[in-house]
């Protein structure tokens, strides 16, 4: 085992275990922050595989946006005076049967299947690529998508402003 | 066993979706419906990634990451307004207790 390996382990059990968490604690705020430790433990995963701009992406985006977004969202639709920040569950062993079912064969196909593997050698920066990449050959998709995120925008904010008759 | 190569990384994607998928059967809030859906995306997020780099692939599947993220947050904006719309209308924002489209 070197550095890498370990380094691996380390992030894995970090992302899995945080995960875990998120998806068991009835507490509302508690999965919001342990979503935080999951989306940094996929950070390093990002950066281990040689992705060092979308690691950069993915704490500016997730963490920086999407987890305060749902926090907000927590502390909105929930009246926090009353103690009453706390999730129902239902159909509790009959998910947790058929996940894992579900998990066993998705995991089984991922370790017996024999996936091409050869890593590239020496792991590049990749902004310099990617924003070459984005401009030229993905242009479409990203000029699209920049299209969709200002709508998708605007209309949340129109949504949420609504005011009842 | 223990050297990492592409197969551990698909491994914990997929550890990641099932726990994103019970999240999403199991959980009455809206907001952690929409966690469980983040760590969905999260783990095939990862999935591109590895199979880019191990593929050899070029920076494809960086590239669709990049996009998945993009699409993540709008899809986390319009379903914020969304549960904030519930929450004004019916008072708590249970999956299980919304049956109407209005009022």
């Amino acid at each position: 085992m070197n550095y890498y390996d370990i380094i691996f382990y380390l992030f894995a059990i970090i992302t899995v275990g945080s995960a875990v968490f998120v998806v068991t604690t009835r507490n509302v705020i508690y999965s919001a922050f342990f979503l935080l430790f999951t989306f940094f433990g996929v950070t390093g995963i990002y950066v281990l595989l040689g992705a060092d701009f979308l690691a950069v992406v993915q704490i500016m985006v997730y963490i920086g946006g999407i987890l305060i977004l749902l926090i907000f969202g927590v502390m909105l639709t929930n009246t926090i005076t009353n103690v009453e920040i706390r999730t129902g569950t239902l159909h509790l062993l009959p998910a947790a049967i058929g996940v894992g079912v579900f998990m066993g064969a998705v995991v089984s196909v991922m370790i017996w299947t024999d996936w091409k593997s050869q890593p590239v050698a020496n792991p590049v920066t990749t902004t310099k690529s990617l924003g070459y990449l984005l401009i030229n050959e993905y242009v479409l998709i990203f000029e699209l998508l920049g299209i969709l995120l200002l709508i998708a925008l605007i209309g949340a904010a129109s949504i949420a402003r609504r005011e009842k008759e | 066993m223990l050297q990492v190569g592409l197969t551990h990384f698909l491994v914990v994607s997929a550890i990641l979706f099932s726990l994103g998928i019970y999240g999403i059967v199991t959980r009455k809030n809206a907001v952690m419906v929409l966690m469980g859906i983040e760590l969905v995306l999260n783990s095939a997020n990862i999935n591109f990634v590895a199979f880019a780099k191990y593929g050899n692939y070029g920076l494809g599947g960086q590239i669709i990451a990049l996009f998945v993220i993009i699409l993540a947050a709008a899809e986390a904006a319009i379903a914020l307004a969304i549960v904030l719309n519930i929450y004004k209308t019916f008072a708590n924002v249970n999956v299980d207790e919304i049956d109407k489209l209005k009022e």
